[in-house]
């Protein structure tokens, strides 16, 4: 009687069914959408600070930077009287040094004992990132009665350089980003994958070798076994990775040991960043404000921190989603919900004569609750499956169209972890966004249709049982 | 059997109190077919929805068989409506969307019966009251005078002690009004009801073997 009586009803009111239903079809449907490309953005963000961080770097530490702190101060470069090669009149001037990266600090490497102490923490790598600056270029040369001392003042902007207007001369300035690693498993490099050679062991430890990264090793025509020079040292190329997220760079041009980088850029038992793997997922928080009360000069950023240091597109379709796209879902929701609460409330006013004599043959009000409940929860679940539906019609037109999306660390991105050269790699990232429903999706879908439907029903119940049978007669009398 | 003891029922009409019933006093014994006439707005209406515990007076007690209906709780009221009332209304109140076997059935709904016994009982009494081959039809393709079979057959599918008619030949012609008096009258002899009809209409009146009048509010015999 139940099932046969609320078909019928609702197959009469077709018009009041398919208004609730569609109402709510089009809230559901926007909340999938949301959450698939909210769980899109998120997976990109993933895959960006993977790239970036490393793959399970749960949590990073970094010395806390201070204005004027850092590597990338002016530079400056002097050249004694016999530096410099000296042919046709003209010396060739080139010198090399690694300065800590910008924005970066460095912190004792017993930071990273520490870090391994602490309760929840599964590993902790140390890494030091640095820049490579060479300073080179060609001057007349100079008289034997005089001697050339040139303090020269490195622009900060990477690859700059060019006539000093001294009459001839002209100098530049290459940098690239270096990366002292102690841990292939923790870190940046836990996020590369080996294109040709080895990565680097233990054994490294103390040996002038390097991994480069592929796209900086393309642009440099360089090669396993050839060498590059690091600081003014020779280092023998071993390996050559790429990002293993396709479409994004690694996080430096190269990686060598962390007790050679440490040494050339005379920064001993010095790090600039450690990596933190916690022990599980759920024990992320406690972690960090276990790290921040341990290390409180330190900075400490969670994944979370991580992500907003992600710019670009990528960024702001994040913001986009997290502001405006849940206000709007929950005002899509709500008008949905009070459309259906309107409707049904509507339906028990006009069907009062029907509930009054219902209720005269002696149904009770909370049998005559139940069929208002019942259509309206039915009504729901027809809109969450249409709003399901639709919600997948319109993820897979969102993968079908692909959009790309920029992704790059902002510029505070030195407060949080390795910047400099992470800055001009991440920059450049590209990724395509891919919308996922997942099962939760699906669930949350079927929550709200439920969940409207019984809101709705809840109301247009109460309405219903609060209509005494006799004024339900009079008032078609 | 009802008995009602000084039943008195006032309404509020915004700031204005008016009195529907005062003092009635009345026993209705079980198997009686009583008629109710008076004019519009003296109170008969009223009187039926007290007897059809679909109200509580405002004073004096109601009782029906061993019930005393002015002083049940909801839940017990409706189970009196439930088991013990049947009601015939003057505008049929068929439920549109459900065919003539349905809405019997909606009167067995309480009984949380089995479907095949409810579908059985449903027919047999749209049987009763002669259309045991209308039972697919949909109130709104069946005439006036089979609607009122129909809300008949779904007051008495119950087997009611008492059955309530609020003007059930007002919206019928002579001839069916004629046929449907005959049904009621047929269906009070054989099954021992009592039947209590509230009327206009004299010739209707007439039938019943008591005739009542209510006038402002007061009961008289006649």
């Amino acid at each position: 009687m139940f099932g046969t009586y609320l078909l019928r009803e609702l197959a009469n009111r077709r018009k009041q069914t398919t208004i609730i239903a569609i109402g709510m079809a089009l809230a559901i449907a926007l909340v999938v959408v949301l959450n698939a490309v909210s769980a899109g953005v998120r997976e990109a963000q993933s895959r960006v600070l993977e790239s970036i961080y490393g793959v399970g770097t749960d949590l990073t530490v970094t010395g806390t930077f201070e204005p004027g702190e850092g590597g990338t101060g002016p530079q400056t470069f002097t050249f004694g009287r016999d530096d410099g090669e000296t042919a046709e009149g003209t010396t060739e001037l080139s010198q090399s040094r690694l300065v800590t990266a910008r924005g970066s600090v460095a912190m004792d490497a017993s930071t990273i004992e520490t870090v391994a102490s602490v309760d929840g923490v599964a590993s902790a790598a140390g890494t030091l990132s640095l820049e490579n600056m060479t300073f080179s270029g060609a001057m007349p040369a100079a008289s034997d009665d005089g001697e050339v001392t040139q303090d020269m003042v490195a622009p900060a902007v990477p690859g700059t350089g060019g006539a000093d207007g001294a009459g001839g001369s002209e100098f530049g300035v290459d940098t690239f980003s270096v990366e002292g690693v102690d841990s292939v498993e923790v870190g940046p490099l836990s996020a590369t994958e080996l294109v040709d050679g080895r990565m680097l062991e233990d054994s490294d430890a103390g040996a002038p070798v390097a991994v480069l990264d592929q796209t900086y090793a393309s642009s440099e025509d360089l090669a396993v076994g050839d060498t590059v020079t690091i600081a003014g040292e020779e280092f023998e190329v071993v390996g050559i990775v790429a990002s293993a997220t396709a479409d994004a760079a690694t996080a430096s041009d190269a990686y060598i040991p962390l007790d050679v980088a440490q040494e050339l850029a005379d920064l001993d038992d010095q790090v600039t960043t450690v990596y933190v793997q916690a022990d599980s997922a759920s024990s992320v928080d406690a972690v960090s404000t276990a790290l921040e009360s341990e290390l409180p000069d330190a900075t400490v950023s969670t994944q979370a921190d991580l992500a907003s240091n992600v710019s670009g597109s990528l960024s702001t379709a994040s913001t986009l989603i997290a502001n405006l796209g849940a206000w709007l879902s929950l005002l899509v929701l709500a008008a949905a919900f009070l459309l259906a609460i309107l409707f049904t409330i509507s339906g028990v006013t006009r069907r009062t004569r029907e509930f009054g004599t219902l209720k005269a043959i002696g149904w009770s009000n909370g049998r005559i609750v139940r069929q208002v409940a019942g259509e309206s929860l039915v009504q729901g679940l027809l809109g969450g499956a249409l709003g399901i539906a639709l919600g997948f019609a319109a993820v897979l037109a969102i993968n079908l169209a692909a959009p790309s999306l920029t992704a790059g660390e902002s510029p505070l991105g030195g407060l949080v972890g390795p910047s400099g050269p992470m800055t001009e790699t991440a920059a450049e990232t590209t990724v395509t966004l891919s919308a996922s429903v997942t099962p939760i999706v699906l669930l949350l879908a079927v929550g709200l249709a439920v969940l409207g439907g019984l809101l709705a029903g809840a109301f247009g119940g109460w309405r219903a049982a609060r209509l005494r049978p006799a004024e339900a007669l009079r008032s078609v009398a | 059997m009802y008995t009602l003891t000084k039943v008195g029922k006032t309404y509020r009409q915004g700031q204005r109190t008016v009195t529907a019933l005062k003092d009635v006093d009345l026993v209705i014994p079980q198997g009686q077919l009583v008629a109710i006439q008076g004019p519009t707005g003296g109170g008969k209406s009223t009187l039926l929805q007290l007897l059809g515990a679909l109200e509580r007076p405002t004073s004096g007690s109601i009782g029906l068989g061993s019930s005393v209906l002015s002083s049940l709780a909801d839940r017990r009221l409706a189970k009196v409506r439930s088991h013990q009332i049947g009601f015939v209304f003057q505008g049929f109140n068929l439920i549109p969307t459900l065919t003539a076997q349905e809405n019997v059935e909606t009167a067995l709904e309480p009984f949380r019966l089995k479907t095949d016994a409810r579908r059985r009982r449903a027919r047999e009494s749209l049987e009763s009251v002669g259309l045991g081959d209308r039972g697919g039809h949909l109130p709104a393709e069946l005439s006036g005078g089979q609607q009122q079979r129909v809300a008949i057959a779904r007051a008495l599918v119950k087997e009611p002690e008492v059955l309530l008619a609020d003007e059930p030949t007002g919206n019928l012609d002579e001839e069916t009004r004629d046929d449907i008096m005959e049904l009621l009258e047929g269906l009070w002899r054989d099954r021992g009801l009592t039947v209590v009809i509230v009327t206009h209409d004299t010739a209707v009146a007439r039938r019943a073997e008591r005739r009542l009048h209510i006038k402002q509010g007061r009961l008289t015999e006649r």
